[in-house]
């Protein structure tokens, strides 16, 4: 049967709203009259705040509250957006009177004006005991300086942790005998690579209103990824009833993971429950890039074992992760590098290890971006693997052909998972293809000081956090036959809300404009973990198909009530109930309207989706660049991806998530850096001096879907959000390999780095 | 100090402080499409028109608009509507976040240059941001627009 609404590309629902500028955004539908909200940040990468005097900040005409850590309450929680029991050990407090980086809160102002808490935050008086900080991630671990050093620090489940070791989590996962493997193999050869604490840089900053409702309730509308865990957390932090908080998103500036941490909640909330008084807070981008959560740095240590003839017999990986001042993500992001970047050689390996470190240091805490840990375990993976080609003077295409995972085969670095639907082979060929690999491959000097090479790399990524995440929805005929559709996850310009609905018109066969789709507000929405982990189509869009099933037989007992006849003799049929005999048949309107009178039977009905399985969405990617050999500057000519999403809900949405996210790698990959002084202080502040790329720094890009069908998805489905940025890093340090002979191993590939290399080689 | 311009066409009379910025200065009054990305000229998201030219109202102060014509995307509705369109038509609004000063540069560009290439419409809307979309579906929803134009 061919799907109407499933594969179409349909176009977002508040599309035109937002093309044409309406208010949707926090700062535009919340009361422009709500105190300001600031925080004074710490100066120093570790602290003690020995005095501090609010006295002159309060006398300041306009403002409202100053506090400091001896007003909040002394309970630890923690910032990450994650299920409860959180794997994010428990390490903050509002304020603390230990301050563990350049950017940490020290006071909260609230003032009726900007200008007035501008000027309070001057006026606050602190001193310092300046300490000894720890800024390498290398040297953290049994660092005799503890960033965490308090006994209140609490990790709630067994992830490794100990805070008197700096220590966020550590393990180790293998599988066969690797060191007979290793031993066994023509060629062994390790290798290290290095990402930075990338940023999110979504063009909405972190942003939150709160007030108190007539209940007297905490009502906050903010940009988030995660109402529902936010309430919880805001409730910790406040130490009140989680029903005394209601949360609510309007339309989010973009989140790529950054909104799966209550980075800016915590402040404004506790301003409104202390006075009462509606409150507002915005980040500056300065203060978003040195106060945010940003991808969490690490250095992945690969050894690889293969045979002379390419096969790769063995990966063994560490990878030391540095989650900065903070636990955000920490255990949870780092498991990724190996979990997800491993698998794709499933096809060859007879022994795997994977170990981890993850550390504190004082530094910005790290959280989620897109790609989670994957992106770095990528980036190191199929960097080592594009080395190795290059040691056996082999094409790298031909040496993955080789090694690949296959679908139906069992990944034991992927969980025991079995790979019920995977493309990653014909992506492979398909990318060849339309990149035109066998002409672009060979390196080409133009003649003007410029080299033409080409690189590839290969990606994977989950579905969702199996047997953890959750997705509702709450599906609804109204009076007219028109329908509602309620979920709890939230669209961040990913296009969910329209996605979910052309799963619910495929299932009730409805026109796409008879759904009004609604999220997310705590209070009636109903429970979703939140859209992170690449869950929403996949997990949300499975209790979407459930929620449609219960519906339609609700609406057929009503149905048959009125044709007179059992249940088992109607069905439904998109625009009636009728008796399968075709004798008889009420309209859809009619049982509509039937719901609201004399009624027993609930027209509204909602369905709750975990999954067991996380199966992997998968990608290629083939990059030609140009090098100028005087300048060092690499140029993106023409980007070419193939990917395997299952199937595409909607293949515009798709494929712009999918260009975007190769973008977002592009930039990763040669321009998006991140350093800091020896005070433990950001350059990068700035998009001025953080370059993400600008349309001119590109090259062209074509994206085509392999599509597969997994079983347990939607319609076959499976996710595309984070997958599409894994690719560009390894690829491009290759082609950059190819025109130089130098292999970049820590990233971003800046020109300077480009003319070092070569003028060393 | 009071100031008198158009705003969207309406004569605005108004007392401001001499350092606020043009962006805050249309946001209060309710021209709520234009928004701030940075503090450093580098994001595009705030552009207005001062006198049919874009520029960017964070850098701008209210002052210097005194006597002028601002127009927003709230003043321009029709003009965009003609061609945003297609640009949903890709899917590349996304969180529409930077859309508004994006929508604003490119009718900044479409007046001055009614049939630009692939390159030009580049290079002209260089400094306008975009995280989301990659901006390859902006540019396609763009040459989609032109090419229905010539083809009515
Ligand atoms: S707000 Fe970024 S350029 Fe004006
Ligand atoms: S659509 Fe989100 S920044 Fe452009």
């Amino acid at each position: 049967m061919e799907n109407k609404h499933v594969s179409a590309a349909v176009r977002k629902k508040d599309a035109m709203q937002l093309l044409l500028g309406k208010p949707a955004f926090m700062e535009d539908v919340t009361p422009a009259d709500a105190l300001v909200v600031k925080v004074l940040r710490s100066p120093h990468a570790h602290a003690l705040i020995e005095e501090i005097n609010t006295d002159l900040a309060k006398k300041v005409e306009g403002i409202v509250a100053v506090y400091t850590y001896k007003d909040v309450p002394q309970r630890r929680f923690t910032l990450a957006g994650q299920t409860s029991p959180e794997p994010s050990p428990w390490d903050r407090l509002i304020l603390d009177r230990r301050v563990r980086y350049v950017g940490d809160g020290v006071a909260i102002v609230a003032g009726e004006t900007e200008k007035a808490v501008n000027t309070a935050l001057r006026r606050i008086k602190v001193k310092y005991t300046v300490l000894e900080p720890v800024l390498d991630m290398h040297t953290a671990l049994d660092h005799p300086v503890l960033v965490h050093p308090e006994e209140d620090w609490v990790s709630v489940i067994p992830v490794g942790a100990d805070n008197k070791r700096n220590l966020v989590a550590q393990e180790t996962t293998s599988d066969g005998d690797v060191e007979a493997v290793m031993a066994d193999c023509d060629l062994t050869f390790t290798r290290t690579y290095h990402t930075k604490a990338c940023q999110q840089a979504m063009m909405e900053t972190f942003r939150t209103y709160t007030e108190l409702d007539p209940y007297g309730r905490l009502h906050v509308v903010s940009s988030t990824q995660i109402v529902f865990h936010l309430r919880r957390i805001i409730a910790n932090a406040l130490d009140i009833p989680q029903s005394k908080v209601r949360v609510e998103k309007p339309r989010i500036g973009g989140g790529f993971g950054a909104k799966q941490t209550s980075v800016a909640e915590v402040y404004p909330a506790f301003v409104t429950w202390k006075t009462g008084r509606a409150a507002r807070m915005v980040f500056s981008r300065a203060e978003c890039q040195t106060s945010g959560c940003p991808r969490h740095e690490m250095e992945m240590t690969v050894k690889i074992g293969a045979m002379k003839d390419g096969h790769i017999r063995c990966i063994d990986l560490h990878t030391l992760s540095n989650t900065g001042a903070y636990s955000e993500h920490g255990p949870t992001t780092v498991g990724l590098s190996g979990h997800k970047s491993i698998p794709l050689y499933t096809g060859g390996l007879e022994a795997f290890r994977f170990s981890y470190d993850v550390v504190y240091t004082n530094v910005q805490a790290a959280g989620a971006y897109r790609g989670y840990g994957a992106t770095q375990g990528i980036f190191a993976v199929e960097s080592a693997v594009n080395e190795l080609a290059e040691m056996l003077e082999m094409d790298p295409v031909a040496l993955r052909e080789k090694n690949i995972l296959r679908e139906g085969m069992v990944m034991p670095a992927y969980y025991g998972e079995k790979a019920n639907a995977c493309a990653l082979d014909r992506c492979l060929t398909r990318a060849k293809e339309i990149f035109g690999w066998e002409e672009k491959w060979p390196v080409r000097d133009m003649g003007n000081g410029k080299v033409r090479s080409a690189g590839v790399a290969m990606a994977m990524q989950g579905s969702c956090i199996s047997n953890v995440d959750i997705g509702s929805a709450t599906v609804r005929l109204q009076e007219d036959g028109t329908y509602t559709l309620s979920i709890g996850a939230a669209d961040m310009g990913t296009g969910c809300d329209t996605i979910l609905s052309q799963i619910m018109a495929e299932c009730m066969g409805c026109k796409l404009e008879d759904i009004a789709v609604f999220g997310a507000d705590t209070d009636s929405s109903p429970y979703d973990s939140g859209s992170y982990a690449s869950s929403t189509t996949y997990v949300t869009g499975k209790a979407v198909e459930k929620a449609c099933t219960q519906l339609k037989a609700n609406l057929c007992a009503i149905g048959a009530q009125m044709l007179g006849c059992t249940v088992e003799e109607v069905e439904f049929a998109s625009t009636s109930v009728r008796k399968k005999d075709g004798s008889a048949e009420v309209s859809l309107a009619d049982v509509a309207n039937k719901t609201t009178i004399g009624n027993n039977t609930s027209a509204q009905v909602t369905a709750t989706h975990c999954s067991p399985v996380s199966p992997p969405p998968y990608m290629v990617g083939m990059v030609e660049i140009e090098l100028d050999k005087e300048t060092g500057s690499v140029e993106v000519l023409d980007y070419k991806a193939v990917v395997d999403c299952g199937t595409p809900i909607n293949p515009h949405l798709a494929r712009i998530q999918a260009e975007g996210g190769i973008v977002q790698g592009i930039g990763m990959a040669l321009s998006e850096n991140v350093t800091y002084d020896e005070k433990g202080r950001i350059t990068e502040n700035n998009f001025f001096q953080y370059k993400i790329p600008t349309r001119l720094d590109m090259g062209k890009l074509q994206v085509e879907f392999e599509a597969s069908y997994e079983p347990t998805g939607p319609f076959g489905a499976k996710s595309i959000g984070e997958v599409v940025i894994n690719t560009p890093s390894p690829a491009i340090a290759q082609a950059v390999a190819r025109a130089t002979g130098v292999w970049h191993r820590t990233l971003p590939i800046t020109p300077e780095k480009v003319l070092m290399g070569m003028e060393e080689a | 100090m009071e100031i008198k311009l158009t705003l969207n066409g309406k004569a605005v009379t108004a007392h401001i402080e001499a350092d606020t910025l043009l962006l805050d200065f249309v946001r209060a009054r309710g021209c709520l499409s234009v928004k701030r990305g940075c503090e450093t000229e580098n994001c595009g998201l705030c552009t207005v028109l001062l006198d049919g030219k874009p520029i960017l109202s964070c850098a701008t102060l209210a002052a210097r608009a005194a006597g002028h014509h601002v127009q927003t995307l709230e003043g321009l509705q029709e003009e965009a509507a003609d061609f945003v369109g297609f640009i949903a038509d890709q899917g590349a609004e996304q969180c529409g976040f930077c859309n508004p000063g994006f929508v604003m540069n490119t009718i900044a560009l479409l007046r001055e240059n009614p049939d630009p290439t692939d390159d030009e419409i580049r290079a002209y809307l260089a400094g306008n941001l975009c995280r989301c979309s990659g901006y390859e579906g902006q540019l396609r929803g763009i040459r989609a627009y032109l090419d229905s134009k010539k083809e009515g």
